[in-house]
């Protein structure tokens, strides 16, 4: 694959037959997918079906053991001599990992440090950039996600919605070129989850690419792009978001978006 | 059933006595007065005890037990956290070494740990690189590089299960937040991982520090002009035996106190972002 040829219509991601078991449980079966510039796509299916796990396949939480991730063309996780796939070391993987902002269900922001900090410490450690021009673009981060009053917050003063915008502003503060959300919404309360998917709503409107694994079905229908339905460790079906939540083709899908709705 | 029962205002409460708490507090204060007493009347020259507090040869000697306490402390826990990150690594043959080196050390009494390296000369009577240099092991081996070595290894020993037991109480989604950011396997551990595995390390080692200032009294046994051997070097001119190992206990009471006190500055330090949240009221 030519990565310095890429036609600027080319899929931002790429996946092809991507494998990965623990064990000998085979979590992902042979994962085909290819995601637009500025695509919003949800992923859903009943838990254990290895959407979450084919999410941190692409930013290297978890390596793949068949198969290829291509992302904006490069090669995820390996480069290519002839035939030969070298694993990249440390240092590489942390590189392609930086293009890639990921949003964790259980928030994951850094409990010793304010949420300004937080948001400033991949840009200052990671990318090198000057500690006040981080602030401020941090602060401005806040502004978007509506949070500036709490810049010098603990995270443990916040709520999880709250937490969650921070980690969302955390996510854009490395300039990211793909979002990941790992169910952003799971793990809050009722009454919190529609100011993390309002956020997530007019990320969407900005053109940023993301992948979306969630049960909110109704974020899926109004937001997203297309909607992939994955059920054990197979990719079912992928299509526009409406035809597939609405009319799904396969009986899986079916029998899971009404299971959801009751 | 008339309204009277339950008027209440005018009931009196009348705590429990605790009897049997009362008994013990007396006998208590029996026993420490009987203790206080003994010391008073026994041959305790207390004027030599305020005499040799301060003369010099006992400052020295807790200065020297204050900088080997510093030293092998710091030797301590650089070789707690190089041996805890091992331990946790990927590859067998680092991991074992780490597991290795904690059972060894762990299992061998410091004392009997200063003795060997003090008389490492009668295994090694040169020490050096083959080639490039070699010097005389009794030379090298004066009583204050024995005790640092001794003391401080074997306390990388034990740093090394507290710092391994912090790495671990840091929750996996904090290494995973610190890896999406880009960060590499260092500033991983330096910025996100040990700042909050430091809230689990600091108190045990703030308690083993305390501990190793009273470990380096072990050094005088190999020469070590440390605070008890000074006393003792004393006491063997004038007989005054007690009277020194009561100064060189107030010292040691001292010098403890204040990093009790250190300590707990420290702590509130490290517990930065959680002492905030209600459950660690």
């Amino acid at each position: 694959m030519d990565t310095q040829n890429l036609s600027p219509d080319a899929p931002l991601v790429v996946a092809a037959d991507v494998r990965k078991h623990f064990g000998s449980l085979e979590v992902l079966k042979g994962i085909n997918v290819k995601v637009p510039k500025g695509e919003v796509l949800c992923i859903i299916g009943p838990s254990g079906s290895g959407k979450s796990t084919f999410l941190r396949c692409i930013n290297q939480l978890e390596r793949i053991d068949g198969g290829a991730i291509w992302l904006g063309g490069e090669l995820v996780g390996f480069r290519r001599e002839g035939d030969n796939l070298y694993e990249l070391d440390d240092a590489q993987i942390a590189r392609q990992r930086r293009s890639i902002g990921m949003v964790f269900q259980r928030f994951n922001l850094f409990p010793h440090l304010t949420v300004t900090e937080n948001i400033i410490e991949g840009p200052v450690q990671v990318l090198k950039e000057n500690r006040n021009e981080a602030k401020e673009r941090a602060h401005a981060l806040l502004d978007r996600v509506g949070l500036i009053d709490k810049r010098d917050a603990y995270p443990a003063h916040l709520s999880g919605g709250q937490q969650q915008r921070v980690a969302i502003a955390r996510a854009l503060a490395m300039r990211p070129q793909l979002l990941l959300f790992d169910e952003p919404t799971s793990a809050l309360d009722p009454e919190l989850v529609g100011e993390v998917l309002n956020v997530m709503r007019d990320l969407a409107q900005t053109g940023m690419t993301m992948i979306v694994v969630t049960h909110e079905l109704g974020f899926a229908r109004e937001v997203s792009h297309r909607t992939a339905f994955m059920d054990q460790g197979q990719l079912v079906e992928i299509g526009d978001s409406r035809s597939v939540l609405a009319s799904p083709q396969q009986a899986r899908t079916r029998e899971f978006i009404s299971a959801v709705h009751k | 059933m008339t309204d009277t029962v339950y008027q209440v205002s005018h009931l009196t409460l009348v705590p429990r006595r605790h009897y049997g708490r009362m008994i013990a507090a007396a006998l208590v204060v029996a026993a420490l007065a009987a203790i206080v007493h003994a010391f008073a009347v026994g041959q305790i020259e207390w004027s030599y005890v305020g005499e040799f507090l301060t003369v010099p040869a006992i400052m020295s000697g807790l200065v020297n037990t204050i900088v080997m306490a510093i030293l092998a402390m710091v030797l301590g826990i650089v070789l707690g956290i190089v041996f805890a990150i091992m331990r946790l690594s990927e590859n067998p043959v680092l991991s074992t070494t780490a597991l290795g080196y904690v059972w060894f050390f762990r299992a061998i009494p410091a004392l009997l740990q200063l003795l060997i390296w003090f008389n490492l000369a009668l295994v090694f009577p040169t020490i050096g690189i083959p080639g490039l240099f070699s010097v005389n092991t009794v030379e090298v081996m004066t009583p204050f590089v024995a005790a640092l070595l001794g003391l401080g290894i074997q306390q990388g020993a034990f740093t090394a299960e507290v710092v391994r037991a912090g790495l671990l109480s840091v929750d996996r989604g904090q290494y995973e937040a610190a890896q999406t950011i880009g960060m590499t396997r260092l500033q991983m551990l330096r910025r996100i991982i040990m700042p909050q595995a430091m809230r689990v390390i600091v108190p045990p080692v703030g308690n083993e520090f305390i501990g190793m200032v009273k470990l380096t009294s072990l050094a005088s046994v190999i020469q070590y002009a440390e605070i008890l051997h000074s006393a003792q070097n004393i006491y063997y001119a004038n007989s005054r035996v007690i009277e020194l190992l009561i100064v060189a206990a107030i010292w040691y009471l001292v010098v403890v106190t204040i990093l009790s006190l250190i300590q707990g500055r420290i702590e509130k330090y490290f517990s930065k972002g959680v002492a905030a949240t209600g459950n660690a009221k």
